[in-house]
């Protein structure tokens, strides 16, 4: 493909995030500071993302294990997870995060464990599609200096 | 001999225990020209601000900006702790939720915060910072040209067109 197509294609990629609400304006400031200084600014706030709530995936898991169900400790786990992926644009885990922490603070175990299951889910979704963006990014980078 | 209040950067001191947001705040920070110092915790500001009174006069900090919800000490606890001691207690504080609870902002806010920002915080907050700033800088300038005129003449009958105050 030649790199206007690259372009295009990369483009349309993008678009289709925001359309399809897997990101909100919060991406878009994102890109917004990344400069000369920083030119890989917004891959490494995703990558940071993705470190941080897999280990935070894992806290919950463990707790949403044991019994009796400390609500406590997961809502303090869902709070971080919800706030990292908000300061991403993660706009569909972000509202995900946010019904499961309704279900915590009504103490209904068996619902959170299901929101948490939509919570993976659309992390995982929103992995793919970004590495696949910041991937194609990476191609017309260097299309762009040959 | 008075120096001009655009020569220095402004410190902003930033506290979060999150990577992510602690990275964020501090390039929107550096991003507005300030020169950044940032920690994640409140203990960790306080041995900042502690450690630059005692040994290093020529770094100060400017403002200081927080997260509300930290283990151990919380943002408030931070801001309480801040406008309660003699040294600090003039460095405007402001605080960041993700969470908006208005009693908790109302709370910040009638305690000292002078901004309450939601998170994930945009630069059109941050552009909120300069006033805060600018209004101390202009009042500590006043300040030592105050105590300026009287060391060098104690006529006070002197015009005294440096005493301009910006709202």
């Amino acid at each position: 493909m030649d790199r206007y197509g690259m372009q295009n294609q990369i483009a349309c990629i993008r678009r289709s995030l925001f359309d399809q609400g897997y990101l909100d304006e919060q991406f878009i400031q994102l890109e917004e500071l990344q400069d000369d200084a920083n030119p890989n600014f917004v891959q490494e706030i995703v990558t940071l993302f993705y470190t941080d709530s897999t280990r935070l995936i894992q806290n919950i898991e463990l707790t949403l294990t044991s019994r009796p169900t400390n609500f406590s400790k997961l809502d303090d786990y869902m709070h971080q997870f919800k706030g990292s992926s908000s300061s991403i644009g993660a706009k569909k885990v972000t509202s995900e995060c946010a019904v499961f922490r309704q279900y915590c603070a009504a103490g209904n175990a068996e619902a959170c464990i299901r929101s948490f299951q939509h919570i993976k889910q659309e992390h995982a979704i929103l992995r793919k599609k970004l590495e696949f963006y910041f991937q194609m990014m990476g191609q017309a980078a260097v299309a762009q200096t040959t | 001999m008075v120096m001009a209040a655009s020569e220095t950067k402004f410190h902003v001191l930033a506290v979060d225990d999150t990577l992510i947001d602690r990275k964020l705040i501090e390039k929107l920070l550096k991003t507005s020209s300030y020169q950044v110092t940032a920690v994640d915790s409140g203990t960790k500001a306080l041995e900042f601000l502690g450690l630059n009174n005692n040994d290093h006069h020529d770094v100060e900090v400017n403002l200081i900006i927080t997260d509300y919800c930290m283990p151990g000490m919380t943002g408030y606890d931070l801001l309480r702790k801040i406008k309660e001691s003699s040294s600090f207690k003039d460095i405007p504080v402001v605080t960041m939720s993700s969470d908006n609870i208005p009693s908790r902002i109302n709370r910040c806010l009638e305690d000292g915060a002078e901004e309450f920002f939601l998170k994930p915080v945009q630069l059109s907050d941050v552009n909120k910072l300069r006033p805060h700033l600018m209004k101390r800088r202009t009042q500590t300038n006043v300040n030592k040209r105050k105590s300026m005129d009287e060391i060098v003449s104690p006529d006070r009958a002197r015009a005294r067109y440096n005493e301009l105050e910006v709202k």
